[in-house]
């Protein structure tokens, strides 16, 4: 919905707008107070859901699986997504510096910079298919209990979000590559960053509320 | 984004999309796009008519066995989806489109194509859920679709697959457009117009996209999980995996509350039009106005929970809830007394879209003291679930949604299509709606207090419910014959109605300034703005007694070219966006078929990266 937003692109720039604002930002600014709602809800159900599940694996606890007598140890790998946390809160950083390139008309560190950004998201959701698959070798699946369901719907929707803002990135640097990004196209650089700083900003909320909290 | 230069070729091509069929698929004019959900309201207002005819007719009588138990399942339920979201709120959506960038002084919404898109994807949505009819399979638990109710284990069937999905297409038509509107609101107002001059039916709309924007979000969410339940086999619903049973009731009226006011700000923004013009005064208190909407829509997510005191959530949660909900009555009441104080004293003129405006005034009153009535948890659980509440919600949503927005229908009719509508035929329209209105729902409050439940598919005779069901079924019969001669009037009048001139009613707004029906680039010369009411200026004076003269043959007003004025250009991407969209919903309903889904998918992402890609207006070289 924000990309279809963007996509009426040019209309702030040489119309007059009341604000003054170019009206792509607005709308992702709407954008994201929706989104909010959505994770929000998203989260609520987790945390109502926490420690609810009949069977396991469980998030923070062993459990043994009373009819195979098979010990399962907590299931969450926090070293492991500390790690894929910290990449993805570098790229926001990257992220700046993007857009400080594209401002300045910085073709070169503009194109090192969004690449950097985009493969840290990359990186991330690298982190996140193998969390995924290391979860269901473990036998936590989308079925298995309340854990499981409330567990990858919440971070398979954050991925989504990620995966989004990494084609959008991608897109940006293609284009750059094509015919250079320049200081006229910050504002665009500037909404896309906009949207990642948010999927970050949420990323923070889960891995507290998910992985740290017991 | 990427502005690629515009081929040559564009010219051509958009001589295409200016006349017949295209011209309607490709557009992306407001305006068109304003009558095209207007005009798909309306036949899903029919829809939704006849499956509230057939309802009355299986309660005319003790013991009714005209439709089977399991058919009533699927009439109710279908009818309340249908009248809430394929009826109020796109009825509503057709206002936002064709008023707001003209109140505001405006030539187009902020995303043209996106605007286009939502509109495409509300067709697309009404027709997936409506399909369900051609397979005995439609809807059957409510419009609510409470869940456990609605997993697999409790409804195996397809039927319920239409609505979960059905819900989730209409709700990306309802945030794409709640995003649009907000961004145009706020930064396509012309200059001169801040927000306190805006014109009092934007103002109310402005507030209705905030909720779309915040609780579709929520609904969402839950029909998620619903999906990935009954799909895909998750536990978010599955009581012996250790969900919570209410889980879906919180998450559901959380968005289902400020869904109430989506449906009937708008309703009140359009009578707050009607009632100054035909008073001859301004809106009496117009920033109580907006704040109590503001208000309104602050506390309209605070009050979710009085929608399930049966449940028994504890004296602590209840006695909240029950002071939220008497808290919300007061800005609503304060709105109803600013109208009274718009009419006091002013000089009156009881024109149809006037009737219906304080029609609304005194049906909203009565429902919204009964719904007063169930904000005390004792209270309610005497009315919950029997026809008390069927009573409450048609005041709140025909007595008052419905009316406001015929009174915007018949006073917007001239600034939509150039003419007027009859209002001979118009008040007996009108008379027929109030007194079938009354007929059917007021009768329903006794019915309930006397212990009908609401949803029964019969009843047993001997219980004193015979005389109140059938008055209700002659309501209803008289409703579905107002609402034939409402179409009536107005096709006819399209070709009969006298000419209306730029304002026939001699009111106040910047809409009423330009030629009727607009050109498409609405304004000339953009208007700067000084006053709330620019065509009164100092003093409303006594304004048109009767019709003023047909215009005559005046010229037709310039075309965009000839003053040079960009407009933005037609284009059929929103549409095919919206028809990848539901080639992957048809996937997905229809066993899982992953290649289907897949090519949706496919469909969407290219046909949105091609109009990304594309600039909105075309390049001057």
């Amino acid at each position: 919905m924000a990309t279809a937003a963007l996509a009426d692109a040019h209309a702030g720039e040489h119309h007059y707008t009341s604000t003054g604002l170019n009206s792509n930002k607005i709308a992702i600014w709407a954008f994201i107070g929706s989104e909010c709602f959505f994770f929000a809800s998203l989260i609520s159900t987790y945390l109502i859901y926490k420690g609810k599940s009949v069977v396991g694996p469980f998030p923070h606890e062993a459990w043994t699986n009373p009819a195979t007598g098979k010990v399962m140890p907590a299931i969450l790998n926090i070293p492991v997504t500390s790690m894929s946390t910290f990449v993805l809160l570098m790229s926001s950083l990257f992220m700046v510096l993007a857009h400080a390139a594209v401002v300045r008309g910085d073709r070169k560190y503009s194109k090192i910079w969004l690449l950097a950004t985009a493969l840290a998201g990359a990186t991330f959701l690298g982190f996140q298919a193998f969390e995924f698959t290391s979860f269901v070798h473990e036998g936590l699946g989308l079925t298995t209990n309340l854990f499981g369901s409330t567990f990858f719907v919440l971070t398979g929707f954050h991925g989504a979000h990620v995966t989004a803002g990494v084609l959008w990135l991608v897109t940006l640097l293609f284009i750059d590559y094509k015919r250079g990004l320049g200081p006229r196209d910050a504002i665009n650089v500037d909404i896309c960053a906009l949207y990642w700083h948010f999927v970050d900003v949420v990323w923070i909320a889960i891995f507290a509320l998910v992985y740290l909290i017991r | 984004m990427a502005t690629i230069v515009a081929p040559p070729s564009v010219a051509r091509h958009q001589a295409r999309y200016e006349t017949g069929i295209w011209s309607w698929l490709a557009t992306t004019d407001h305006k068109r796009i304003g009558k095209l959900y207007l005009y798909t309201s309306l036949l899903w207002f029919f829809v939704g008519g006849l499956e509230a005819l057939l309802i009355r007719t299986q309660l005319w009588g003790p013991n009714g066995r005209f439709v089977t138990a399991e058919t009533y399942n699927q009439l109710f339920t279908m009818h309340g989806t249908t009248m809430v979201f394929l009826v109020i709120m796109p009825f509503s959506a057709a206002f936002f489109n064709f008023l707001i960038p003209l109140q505001i002084g405006a030539r187009d919404v902020a995303f043209p194509r996106l605007n286009a898109f939502s509109y495409w994807v509300f067709l697309l949505g009404g027709v997936f859920m409506n399909v369900s009819w051609l397979l005995h399979a439609a809807p059957d638990a409510g419009w609510f679709g409470y869940a456990p109710l609605t997993t697999k284990a409790y409804a195996p069937g397809i039927n319920i697959d239409f609505w979960v999905l059905g819900l989730q297409i209409l709700g990306l038509s309802s945030l794409a457009a709640a995003f649009n509107f907000i961004t145009t609101i706020i930064n396509l107002r012309a200059p001169g117009m801040d927000f306190m001059k805006m014109p009092v039916f934007t103002w109310m709309s402005f507030v209705t996209q905030f909720l779309l924007a915040l609780s579709f979000p929520i609904i969402t969410v839950a029909v998620t999980f619903l999906m990935l339940d009954r799909f895909y086999g998750t536990n978010f619903y599955t009581i012996a995996a250790g969900a919570d049973p209410l889980l879906w009731q919180h998450l559901f009226w959380l968005f289902g509350h400020p869904e109430v006011y989506i449906l009937i700000l708008p309703a009140f923004g359009l009578v707050s039009e009607v009632l100054p013009i035909f008073s001859r005064k301004p809106l009496f208190g117009y920033s109580v106005m907006v704040y109590s909407a503001m208000v309104i829509a602050f506390l309209g997510f605070g009050v979710w929970a009085h929608h399930m005191f049966a449940v028994g959530m504890g004296r602590v949660a209840d006695s909240a809830f029950a002071i939220m909900t008497m808290l919300i009555g007061i800005p609503t009441g304060v709105k109803i007394f600013n109208w009274i104080g718009t009419l006091w004293g002013g000089r009156l003129r009881f024109t149809t879209a006037m009737k219906f405006a304080i029609a609304l005034i005194a049906l909203f009153t009565i429902g919204g003291i009964s719904g007063v009535m169930h904000s005390s948890p004792p209270s309610d659980l005497q009315q919950t679930d029997s026809y008390f509440i069927v009573a409450h919600f048609h005041y709140v949503l025909f007595g008052g949604s419905m009316m406001g927005l015929f009174a915007g229908l018949y006073f917007y009719y001239p600034k939509i299509t150039g003419r007027l509508m009859s209002e001979k035929i118009g008040t007996v329209h009108f008379w027929m709606t109030f007194i079938g209105m009354n007929l059917t729902f007021f009768p329903m409050h006794f019915l309930g207090l006397n212990g009908m439940p609401r949803r029964t598919w019969t009843y047993d005779a001997n219980q004193g419910w015979e005389m109140s069901n059938q008055m209700a079924t002659v309501g209803a019969y008289l409703l579905g014959a107002a609402t034939l001669l409402f179409a009536y009037n107005w096709f006819s009048s399209m070709k009969k109605g006298p000419v209306a001139g730029n304002d026939p009613w001699g009111a106040a707004t910047l809409e009423w300034s330009i030629p009727s029906p607009p050109p498409d680039y609405n304004f000339a010369v953009i208007p700067t703005v000084t006053s709330r009411t620019p065509l009164w200026g100092a003093d409303p004076g006594p304004g048109p007694v009767t019709y003023p003269a047909p215009a005559g043959n005046a010229a037709p007003p310039k075309t965009a070219a000839q003053l040079h004025i960009t407009m933005p250009t037609a284009t059929i991407k929103p549409l095919i966006a919206a028809l990848g969209l539901g080639v992957m919903f048809t996937g997905l309903i229809w066993h899982k078929n992953m290649p289907v889904m897949l090519a949706g998918a496919a469909i969407f992402v290219a046909s949105l990266y091609n109009w990304l890609l594309t600039p909105l207006e075309p390049e001057h070289h």
